[in-house]
């Protein structure tokens, strides 16, 4: 068997049937189980890799040729794959929790066997097409049957469509870049091109005005699901292209563009997350300041360190975010709206939700000891040894997501006096929360034990990982 | 002669474009979607094997299909945008204007993409434009719908003077027609909601 059929072909198979069995919580228990053996599949046997089990040799065949092209998962992506189909199986195991597994589960599965096709496609280029497949498949999933699409989704339909158009014509041009003599009005045409693509794909300000609408209009664990698996693979396109295009990789220009890009979008997102007064658009700007930080990761001059913090967000960003809009999930079913004047005083209904909202949030601020605290703050030193004004905006974006962390809090325990303390999660959804919470502690106290899974991460990239 | 029939072609687009962005009746602007993708069909069929160019005109033509059947089933969405100038003087009066500005920038773009003739850009560009302007003057999913099918096959029929790779031409079309049917599933969305 070839690895394309087995991390695509399977997934995508599985997703179609798992949309029509009848149960949610067998759908939730078959997703999660088939995404962790994906992983430990990739962990045990990487493709292109020959294993000895006893005295059976497997060997799983990286390439499979599609109508005349490569489809190719080697031996460099198999990081990508532990960790993407680890992330899809704590997501899928959520919804337990949140009650949204025939579209969560079903749907996210075709989405993430897209996404993974977009990573194994070659020549890499055509990813952008996978993207926007996946991306067509992620509209149902944002808005199931029964709900009405607003404008936030036709919104992402939009921006996201927008984006392969731009990346496949400035792959186009920069090929020949690469191969003729430089031609400086070609490569500023390309780099325009390219620079308007991702800003799409990657929803970096001012084309994120989508986001805040989504999260505001669909379910918190779909958009949230959904805004934690797309960037990252937006993000591993966008390597591509700078492991790729040499003249992209050495360019002096780049790390000031995406400095500048990231600390637009991370401010911007951290001041205005300050002042919502409603969950789903918190975690909305929480997200677009993720990638602000991940552009600011990328734009550091020595790009080994810039890749290791990059790589090292990725689980402590899905582990917050899940636990974020699971807890979410669990209040709006109380309250009905996601509103603040809707949850005041639900701490003591729901003291291990609005603990997940409030530790969550912190974590995605860069609290200490919480999960991303080791790694922002190494970005912060790195960036404060460039300049003090990054520095300083990095602090003031990560204040701003502080306040609101604290302001949620205050809403949450704006109780009348007397008020029984009770806990009316259901058990599932306790577990899921406490899990998640020891896992944002675990990580933030201990981040060297995702060390042997994600440093081998950049050896995905020829040049980049070197 | 074959330069005088692709700027016929052209015209035909300009004709089918601009009909979408001002007609208001959902089975106009479903024919005049199919007589998008026969023009479109044409300008690509200089570049690809005609087999390929087919495929796109069939796709297309499967996506008009798609939204036209949902109309057909959803109930009768006569989306009241809530933007102001909504009348059709004003929606010709911006397609004029944008036409303005591609048959001004066609020239010099063609210079960007060789293989690419100067009706193909222009054809594309006019696409893409009145595409855009469609988008945004809209907030109903079947004309989003309308005009990311129209700005994609802009884009399209550019990228097919440069591209003629089996397996994009594949990918592309499976957009398009999941394109139409994501559009066709927030039409039923939307119809349903509305619905008494």
């Amino acid at each position: 068997m070839t690895a394309p059929v087995i991390w695509i072909g399977i997934p995508l198979g599985l997703a179609a049937l798992l949309f029509i069995l009848p149960r949610e919580r067998l759908i939730a228990y078959i997703g999660t189980l088939v995404a962790l053996a994906l992983a430990g599949i990739a962990y045990w046997i990487p493709p292109g890799t020959a294993q000895r089990i006893g005295a059976l040799s497997l060997l799983i065949e990286p390439s499979l040729s599609v109508l005349g092209r490569q489809i190719t998962l080697d031996s460099g992506d198999q990081t990508l794959l532990i960790l993407v189909y680890g992330i899809a199986a704590f997501w899928f195991f959520g919804t337990l929790a949140t009650g949204q597994a025939r579209q969560v589960v079903s749907l996210g599965l075709a989405v993430i066997a897209l996404l993974v096709a977009s990573l194994a496609v070659r020549p890499f280029l055509y990813a952008a097409l996978l993207i926007e497949m996946a991306v067509l498949v992620a509209v149902p999933l944002l808005a199931p049957p029964g709900s009405r699409p607003g404008r936030g989704l036709l919104r992402f339909l939009i921006h996201q469509t927008f984006a392969m158009p731009f990346i496949l014509l400035a792959g186009f041009l920069l090929s020949g870049v690469e191969a003729g003599p430089a031609d400086v009005a070609q490569i500023v045409q390309s780099a325009l091109l390219l620079l308007m693509g991702f800003a799409f794909l990657l929803a970096v300000f001012p084309l994120n005005t989508w986001i805040p609408l989504l999260a505001e209009e669909s379910s918190p664990y779909a958009v949230g699901f959904i805004l934690t698996i797309l960037p990252t693979f937006g993000l591993v396109l966008a390597l591509n292209f700078i492991d790729r295009f040499s003249w992209l990789r050495n360019s002096a220009q780049l790390p000031s563009i995406l400095q500048t890009v990231g600390l637009t979008t991370l401010v911007t997102a951290g001041i205005w997350a300050a002042f919502q007064r409603h969950l789903g658009r918190i975690v909305a700007y929480a997200i677009i300041a993720e990638t602000g930080v991940s552009l600011l990761a990328l734009s550091l001059p020595d790009q080994q360190i810039g890749l290791q913090i990059l790589f090292y967000l990725f689980i402590p960003r899905a582990l917050a975010l899940g636990v974020w809009t699971i807890s979410i999930t669990i209040l709006q079913r109380r309250a009905g709206d996601l509103r603040f004047s809707a949850f005041q005083g639900l701490a003591r209904e729901y003291p291990l939700a609005c603990a997940g909202i409030v530790f969550a949030n912190l974590a995605l601020s860069g609290a200490p000891l919480l999960a991303a605290f080791p790694i922002r703050q190494a970005l912060w030193e790195n960036l404060a040894g460039q300049s003090l004004w990054p520095a300083f905006w990095f602090g003031l974006a990560s204040l701003g997501l502080w306040v609101i962390a604290l302001r949620s809090l205050a809403v949450f325990t704006m109780f009348p006096e007397n008020t029984e303390w009770t806990s009316l999660e259901t058990w599932p959804q306790r577990i899921l929360i406490i899990l998640g919470l020891l896992g944002l502690f675990a990580l933030g106290l201990f981040p060297q034990w995702a060390r042997p899974l994600l440093s081998n991460l950049p050896a995905m990239f020829e040049y980049l990982g070197k | 002669m074959a330069s005088a029939l692709s700027w016929g072609v052209v015209f035909l687009l300009i004709i089918t474009s601009v009909g979408l962005l001002v007609s208001r009746e959902w089975r106009w602007s479903m024919a005049l979607l199919a007589g998008q993708y026969f023009a479109a069909f044409w300008l690509v069929s200089l570049h690809w094997p005609l087999t390929m160019a087919a495929a796109k005109l069939i796709t297309g033509w499967m996506a008009a299909a798609a939204l036209g059947m949902t109309q057909i089933n959803a109930r009768e969405y006569q989306s009241g945008e809530a933007s102001w100038p909504q009348g059709r003087v004003f929606r010709l009066f911006s397609a004029g204007l944008v036409l303005l500005a591609v048959f001004t920038t066609s020239p010099s773009v063609t210079d960007w993409l060789p293989g690419a003739g100067l009706p193909d850009v222009t054809g594309a560009f006019t696409l893409i434009s009145l595409g855009l302007l469609h988008l945004g003057m809209t907030a109903s999913p079947l004309r989003v719908t309308l005009g990311l099918l129209t700005v994609l096959l802009g884009f399209e029929t550019l990228y097919a003077a440069v591209e003629n790779s089996i397996l994009v031409a594949g990918l592309l079309s499976a957009v398009t027609l999941g394109l139409a049917l994501a559009g066709s599933y927030l039409v039923i969305l939307t119809s349903a909601e509305e619905a008494p």
